[in-house]
C-alpha cells in the first residue's frame, strides 16, 4: 500500500469515531447548547457499548446500548444546563468527568475481556477498486454508516422541518415560542440527539477500531471533536472533513515510522492538532459570522 | 460485581490513608528521631505499604505488582500488608505513604518509575522506614533505609525474539512502544537480537505511539506495520489487548508482554514476558525484617537477571505454532544468558550506523545495557529525537 493510500485508510479508520462525536456536538451546539461533556458521552458510549456486546454477543445491540448511554448522560447535562440553567462550559466538564468516573468505575471488569467485534466487510466490487476500494469500502459496518450520516445530518439540519426548527432554537428561541414551538423541548432533544452520536462515535472506537476496552479510552477525542465544530464553522459537512483530517494526521506518524523514517518526536505529535487547526482556520475564517446566536450568548457568559 | 466495589473501597482506602498521613505528619518524626537509632531501619512494623501508579487489575504492570504484594501477605500472615493504586508520581505519592506509616508502615515498596523523589523523600523523613523503588535508578549517595530494584526485562525479550525470528516468513517483525525510555530501548534490541540469533535476515520495524495506553493509536502503529509485511507483532505498552488482537485478525503472530494474554490471540500467540514479582519481594521483606538491609543488595540499585537470581520477569507460555526445534533454541539460548560470561548483549553488537557497541566477547553489565541510547543493527526506524 502506497504511502498516500495507507494515511488515507489510517484516516476514514482514526477519524470515524470523532466524525460521529463531531456531528452530534454540531446538531447539540446548532440548537444553542455547547456540549464539553462530548468527550464523557463518548467514553460510556464506548463502555456500554463494549460491555453490552460482551454479554449479548451482538455488536449491534452494543452499539444502540451505547447511544443510548451517551444520550443518558447528555441528558444530565440537558437538564443542568436547560431546566436548572447553569452554565454550559462549566456543566460539561463536570459531565466528562462524571462519565469519566463512572467508566473507570465500572469498567474495570471488561479490561482484557474479549468481544465478539466487528470486523470489516470489503464491499464486493468497490473494495476492489484501486486505492479508494482501500481507503472506503474495507472497512466495519459502522465506518460505513458515517458515510451517510454525515448528509443526514446536513439533510436534517439545512431540509428538513424539523431541522429548521433546531436551528432556530439555536438563533432566536423567542422566534420559535412566538410560532408556537417549544424552545426548551427542541433544545433538549438536539442535546440527547448530540450525545447519541458521540456514544456511536465511542462505541465505534471501542467495538469495531480497538476493539478493546480501556479506562479513558477515548484520549481526548471528544473534544477534539468539539473543536472541529468550532473550527467547521457549525457546518455538518464540514465537520466530517475535520474529523477525516484528523485522523490522515493520526495516521501519518505511524505510516512514516513504519517505513522507517525519523522525526522529532514533538513535531510527529503535534502534527494532528497543528494540521486539523492550520486548515479549518484557514478554510472557516471567513464564517466567524456562522456562530448560532443562541451560541454566542453562552461565550459571552449571559445565559444559558 | 464484586470487583468494582473493591476498587472503590480501594479508592476510599487511599483517601483515608492520605487524610491520615496529613493529620498524623509530625507523629513519625518525632518517633524517626527519637533515640531508637540502634534498631535496624524497616524492622518493628507492623504493616508494608506498597504504591501503585495505575489500578490493580490492568492486565499488566500494576496488576503484577499487586498480585506480588498478595504473596507478601502470605508469606508474611503477621505484617498486613497496605496497598493504594492509582497513586500519582508526585506529593500525592508522598502524603499515601506518610499515611502508610502512620498505620504502622516499617516498608514500603514504591512500585513506579516516577515514584522516585516521592520515595527518596519519604526515605528522607524517616530514616526507620525501608522505602524500596521498583525500576528507577537512584543516583548519587544512596542512603542506608533507600534501594531500587528491577528485572533484567530484556533477557525474556531476547528470548521471545527467537520465537519470532523463528516463525517470521517475510523476516519483518514489527514493535509497538510508547516512549524512547532506555527500557523500551533495551527490549527492542534485545528482541533485534534474539530474532538475528536464530535468523540473520530478521528485522525489526519501530512505531511509538507517545502514550502508554491509546487503543485507537495501537491500532494505527499495528496496521501500518502489518501493511508494510510485518508478520510478528510486540510491544511494550500498557494495556496490551489492541495490538494482540489487531495482529490476531489480520492472521499476524504474537510475542507478548507483561502478562499472558494467550487468550487474546489462540492462533498467533507465540510466546511473551510477563511479571513474576512473589519472590522478589519476599526476599526484600524477610532481609529487612531481619534487620540485614542496611549494607545488603538491595540498598542498592539492584538489578537482577538470569544469572544473578530469579528474574522477576519471566518467559510466558507458547502457542501452539511453535515448534519442538524452536523451543530447544530457546532453551539453549537461555542457558548461554545464564552462563557467567552470557547476556543477550554479548558482543559484536553493533548500532544501527555501523558502530561497534559492546565488542567481540564482550559481556557488558546490568548497567551498560541500561546506558544504551541507540538501536541496534537489524533495527529499522529511528529513535525520535
Amino acid at each position: 500500500m502506497s504511502l498516500p493510500v495507507e494515511v488515507m485508510v489510517g484516516a476514514v479508520r482514526g477519524g470515524t469515531s470523532i466524525l460521529y462525536a463531531a456531528l452530534g456536538e454540531t446538531v447539540s451546539e446548532r440548537a444553542g447548547v455547547i456540549n464539553l461533556g462530548t468527550e464523557g458521552c463518548m467514553l460510556v458510549g464506548a463502555l456500554t457499548g463494549y460491555a453490552v456486546t460482551a454479554s449479548t454477543g451482538n455488536p449491534w445491540v452494543g452499539v444502540i446500548a451505547g447511544a443510548g448511554a451517551g444520550a443518558l448522560l447528555a441528558l444530565v447535562h440537558a437538564v443542568l444546563v436547560l431546566s436548572r440553567g447553569a452554565n454550559q462550559l462549566a456543566t460539561g466538564l463536570v459531565v466528562l468527568f462524571l462519565g469519566l468516573g463512572l467508566t473507570s468505575l465500572f469498567g474495570a471488569a471488561y479490561v482484557g475481556r474479549s468481544i465478539n467485534a466487528f470486523t470489516p466487510i470489503a464491499i464486493p466490487g468497490l473494495s476492489s477498486i484501486p486505492g479508494l476500494g482501500d481507503i472506503f469500502f474495507n472497512h466495519d459496518p459502522l465506518t460505513y454508516l458515517s458515510y451517510l450520516a454525515g448528509p443526514a445530518v446536513w439533510w436534517f439540519l439545512y431540509r428538513s422541518r424539523p431541522g429548521l426548527i433546531m436551528r432556530a432554537a439555536g438563533e432566536r428561541q423567542e422566534v420559535l415560542a412566538a410560532y408556537g414551538h417549544s424552545p426548551l423541548r427542541t433544545r433538549y432533544l438536539a442535546v440527547i440527539g448530540g450525545g447519541a452520536l458521540a456514544g456511536i462515535g465511542g462505541a465505534q472506537l471501542s467495538t469495531a477500531y480497538a476493539n478493546a476496552w480501556f479506562e479513558n479510552m477515548t484520549q481526548g477525542r471528544g473534544f477534539i471533536a468539539v473543536a472541529l465544530v468550532i473550527f467547521a464553522a457549525w457546518h455538518p459537512l464540514r465537520a466530517v472533513g475535520g474529523a477525516y483530517l484528523f485522523g490522515a494526521a493520526l495516521a501519518l506518524s505511524p505510516a512514516l515510522q513504519a517505513r522507517g523514517y525519523g522525526f522529532n518526536q514533538f513535531a510527529l505529535d503535534a502534527i494532528p492538532y497543528l494540521v486539523t487547526i492550520g486548515v479549518l482556520v484557514v478554510l472557516g475564517r471567513k464564517r466567524a459570522h456562522a456562530a448560532p446566536e443562541g451560541l454566542k450568548k453562552v461565550f459571552e457568559m449571559t445565559g444559558a | 460485581m464484586g470487583k468494582r466495589w473493591r476498587r472503590s473501597a480501594g479508592l476510599l482506602a487511599v483517601m483515608g490513608l492520605a487524610v491520615a498521613g496529613c493529620s498524623s505528619n509530625s507523629t513519625p518524626t518525632t518517633t524517626a528521631t527519637g533515640g531508637d537509632s540502634a534498631k535496624a531501619p524497616g524492622t518493628g512494623g507492623k504493616a508494608v505499604g506498597f504504591i501503585f501508579v495505575g489500578p490493580k487489575d490492568d492486565y499488566g504492570y500494576n496488576q503484577a505488582a499487586f498480585e506480588g504484594s498478595q504473596d507478601v501477605a502470605k508469606a508474611f500472615p503477621s505484617l498486613k500488608v497496605l496497598t493504594a493504586e492509582n497513586v500519582p508520581e508526585d506529593d500525592n505519592a508522598t502524603r499515601v505513604m506518610e499515611g502508610m506509616i502512620a498505620n504502622g508502615a516499617k516498608i514500603i515498596f514504591a512500585t513506579s518509575y516516577g515514584h522516585l523523589d516521592p520515595a527518596k523523600k519519604v526515605a528522607a523523613a524517616h530514616p526507620d522506614v525501608v522505602v524500596i523503588q521498583q525500576g528507577n535508578i537512584a543516583t548519587g549517595t544512596i542512603p542506608p533505609n533507600f534501594g531500587t530494584y528491577f528485572g533484567t526485562v530484556y533477557e525474556p525479550v531476547y528470548l521471545a525474539g527467537i520465537a519470532a525470528g523463528k516463525a517470521t516468513k517475510t523476516n519483518k517483525l514489527g514493535y509497538v512502544y510508547a516512549f524512547p525510555i532506555s527500557q523500551s530501548i533495551d527490549n527492542i534490541n534485545a528482541f533485534e537480537l534474539g530474532a538475528k540469533s536464530v535468523n540473520p535476515a530478521a528485522k525489526t520495524y519501530v512505531v511509538n505511539t507517545s502514550n502508554w495506553c491509546d487503543p485507537g493509536k495501537q491500532a494505527e502503529a499495528a496496521n501500518s506495520l502489518l501493511s508494510q509485511g510485518v508478520d510478528v507483532i510486540t510491544q511494550h505498552q500498557d494495556c496490551t489487548a489492541t495490538v494482540i488482537k489487531t495482529a490476531e485478525a489480520k492472521g499476524a503472530f504474537t510475542v507478548g508482554y507483561h502478562a499472558d494474554a494467550s487468550t487474546l490471540a489462540p492462533k498467533g500467540w507465540l510466546t511473551g514476558s510477563q511479571w513474576r514479582w512473589g519472590p522478589l519481594y519476599t526476599e526484600i521483606v524477610q532481609t529487612t525484617i531481619d534487620g540485614k538491609f542496611t549494607g545488603s543488595k538491595f540498598n542498592a540499585n539492584y538489578r537482577v537477571g538470569l544469572k544473578t537470581g530469579s528474574n522477576p520477569f519471566v518467559q510466558s507460555p507458547y502457542g501452539p505454532s511453535v515448534s519442538a526445534e524452536t523451543k530447544a533454541d530457546i532453551d539453549k539460548a537461555r542457558a548461554a544468558i545464564s552462563a557467567k560470561d552470557g547476556s543477550p548483549f554479548k558482543g559484536p553488537v553493533m548500532s544501527q550506523d555501523g558502530k561497534v557497541l559492546f565488542a567481540d566477547g564482550m559481556v557488558p553489565d546490568y548497567a551498560a545495557i541500561e546506558d544504551l541510547k541507540v538501536f541496534v543493527d537489524g533495527v529499522v526506524g529511528k529513535l525520535p529525537s
